[in-house]
C-alpha cells in the first residue's frame, strides 16, 4: 500500500465510523426491548414476597414443590428455599437447624427439650435484594437484576467461580452440580410472568407465604406490608430485601 | 504556516489507529462484549420459557369443581390441590395424562399434623404414637373436608364386633350399661377412661342367682355359693356369647 491508497482508505473510514457510532445505541436498545413476552411489561412490576412466620408449620411442602418446579437437584443440600427451626433456650442461646435436609419424617415426635422457651419455623429463600451484593461481585455479569426486581443468573454466562455464593449474606445461592453454575430462587420467574404464583406459594397449606407486586396499589402484598409490622433479614446491610417477614422473632438472622 | 511533513504523517497514523479501534468496537466485536444487556435479555427470555409444572388451583377447578367446593367448605380450604396431589400441569394441559394419586399413607398426613413444638399454637396436631397408631388417617378423616369424626353415641360405633356377636347370643337384649359402667370421658378420650367390667359375681347374680324370678333366666340359675368357687363369672363364661363356653 502506498501513501496515496492509504490516504484514500483513511478518508472513507472516518465518516463510516461516525455513522456506526450513531447507529450503535439504536441496536442496543433493540436488543434490550426484546425480552418482554407479548403482553408482559416488566417495568410495571416490582415483585416481592411476604412471609408470616407465625403460620409456618414446617411441613416442607414448599421445598418439595420448588424442587419439582425448578429442577433443583434432589440431594437434600441443594435448596432454592428451605425451612429453619429456631430454638431459643433459657440461657438466651439460640440454635438453628435446617429441617429441609431431613429425608424422612420421624415417626415419633421429638422429645421436648425443657430448656427451650420458644421454638418456631422460618422459611428462607433468596431475598431478591433491591441492592444485591451478588450482582456487584459477579466478574462476568452473569447475575443481574431484571426490571421487575428479580435477581436472575444467566447460566450460559456464569463461569461457576462461586463469588456470588460467598457474597450472598443470606446463603441463598448454591452451585448446581449438573450445570456447574450458580443457581438461586427466581421467584419462579417463568410462572409469575404468566400470572401464576410461585410454586412455594401455590402449595403452602397455611398461607404463610404471600406473593405480590409492590407496584400494584391494591395488591395483597401491599396490604400485607401495610397491616403488619414488617422486618427484613439483616436490614443493617442495606441490601433492601424484598422478602418481607411479619411477626419475626428478633433472634432470627 | 505549513506543517512539517513528519507531523502530517504521524497524524495519519494516529487517525488510522483510531479508526481501527472504532471499527473493532462497533463493527467487528459483538455488542454483548461491552454491554450485559443483550445477553441478559436472552437470559430473561430463557427463564420465561421454562416449563410450568404446577398448574394452580384455578386450573384444577375448571374440571374438578365438585372437589373444589367440598374442600372450600372444610378446614383444608386454603390448601392448594397440588400440595397433596403433586405437580399437575401436564394433567391440566391434557386430561389423558394421568395424575398420580396422592399418598394415602399415615406419614403423609403426619408431615403437617404430627405434634411439633415449633408449630404454631392452635394448629391441629396429634401425637402419632397415641392417636390411632398404625391406622390410616383416611379411614376416619375425609381429606377434602377433614372434620374430626363425630364421637359415636352408640357403643357399636367403635365396638361393632362385640355388638354383632352379642346380637346373636341370648344376651342380645341386654344393654351394655347393665354390665359396664361407662364414664362420660370415655367418649372423647377412650383410653383415659376405660369402662368397667363386672368385678363381682353379684353382677351376673342379679339375674342368674338361684331364686331369680325373671322368667327369661329362671332355668339358667346357679347357686352362687357353691358354683365356680371364687372366680368372677366372665373368667369362665364369655358374657357376649354365653352359648360358646370358654
Amino acid at each position: 500500500m502506498n501513501k496515496r491508497e492509504f490516504l484514500k482508505d483513511a478518508i472513507l473510514f472516518f465518516p463510516a465510523a461516525a455513522t456506526l457510532q450513531a447507529l450503535a445505541p439504536a441496536a442496543e436498545a433493540k436488543a434490550e426491548s426484546a425480552p418482554s413476552a407479548p403482553g408482559y411489561d416488566a417495568t410495571k412490576h416490582w415483585y416481592g414476597m411476604g412471609i408470616e412466620v407465625d403460620k409456618c408449620i414446617g411441613c416442607n411442602r414448599c421445598v418439595e414443590a420448588c424442587k419439582a418446579e425448578n429442577d433443583v437437584p434432589e440431594e437434600p443440600f441443594f435448596f432454592r428455599t428451605w425451612i429453619e427451626r429456631y430454638q431459643i433456650h433459657e440461657n438466651g442461646e439460640t440454635t438453628v437447624e435446617c429441617i429441609s435436609t431431613r429425608t424422612a419424617q420421624p415417626e415419633q415426635a421429638a422429645p421436648e427439650d425443657p430448656t427451650v422457651v420458644r421454638t418456631f419455623f422460618v422459611p428462607k429463600l433468596c431475598n431478591q435484594c433491591a441492592h444485591p451484593p451478588c450482582v456487584q461481585v459477579c466478574p462476568v455479569g452473569a447475575t443481574f437484576q431484571t426490571r421487575d426486581g428479580v435477581v436472575l443468573v444467566d447460566s450460559t454466562r456464569c463461569i461457576g467461580c462461586r463469588y456470588c455464593i460467598q457474597a450472598c449474606p443470606y446463603g441463598a445461592r448454591y452451585l448446581n452440580p449438573r450445570t456447574r453454575t450458580a443457581d438461586k430462587c427466581t421467584f419462579c420467574y417463568h410462572r409469575v410472568t404468566e400470572g401464576l404464583l410461585p410454586a412455594c406459594v401455590e402449595v403452602c397449606p397455611t398461607e404463610a407465604r404471600i406473593f405480590g407486586d409492590l407496584k400494584g396499589r391494591a395488591d395483597r402484598l401491599v396490604r400485607f406490608h401495610r397491616v403488619n409490622q414488617i422486618s427484613v433479614l439483616k436490614a443493617d446491610l442495606n441490601t433492601e430485601p424484598k422478602v418481607l417477614y411479619a411477626k419475626l422473632d428478633g433472634e432470627v438472622r | 504556516m505549513r506543517l512539517p511533513e513528519q507531523v502530517t504523517r504521524l497524524g495519519f497514523v494516529i487517525a488510522a489507529i483510531a479508526a481501527l479501534v472504532l471499527l473493532l468496537r462497533f463493527v467487528i466485536l459483538p455488542a454483548d462484549m461491552f454491554s450485559a444487556r443483550p445477553h441478559q435479555a436472552a437470559a430473561v427470555e430463557r427463564e420465561m420459557a421454562k416449563p410450568v409444572r404446577h398448574a394452580g388451583v384455578a386450573a384444577c377447578r375448571g374440571c374438578h369443581e365438585e372437589q373444589y367446593q367440598e374442600k372450600y367448605g372444610g378446614a383444608h380450604r386454603n390448601i392448594g390441590c397440588e400440595n397433596c396431589h403433586g405437580p399437575a400441569a401436564a394433567h391440566a394441559a391434557d386430561e389423558n395424562v394421568p395424575q398420580p394419586p396422592p399418598s394415602r399413607e399415615r406419614e403423609f398426613c403426619l408431615r403437617c399434623h404430627a405434634y411439633d413444638a415449633a408449630r404454631p399454637n392452635g394448629f391441629p396436631q396429634v401425637d402419632p404414637q397415641e392417636h390411632k397408631p398404625r391406622k390410616k388417617c383416611l379411614s376416619c378423616h375425609e381429606a377434602h373436608d377433614p372434620v374430626p369424626p363425630k364421637t359415636p353415641q352408640e357403643c357399636a360405633g367403635c365396638h361393632g364386633r362385640i355388638e354383632r356377636t352379642k346380637a346373636l347370643s341370648t344376651h342380645a337384649l341386654v344393654e351394655c350399661s347393665i354390665c359396664h359402667a361407662v364414664d362420660e370421658r370415655h367418649m372423647t378420650e377412650p383410653r383415659l377412661a376405660l369402662p368397667t367390667k363386672p368385678d363381682s359375681r353379684e353382677v351376673c347374680g342379679k339375674c342368674h342367682a338361684s331364686g331369680s324370678t325373671d322368667p327369661a333366666v329362671s332355668r339358667l340359675t346357679v347357686d352362687l355359693a357353691s358354683h365356680g368357687g371364687t372366680y368372677v363369672c366372665w373368667e369362665c363364661h364369655y358374657a357376649h356369647l354365653p352359648e360358646g363356653r370358654k
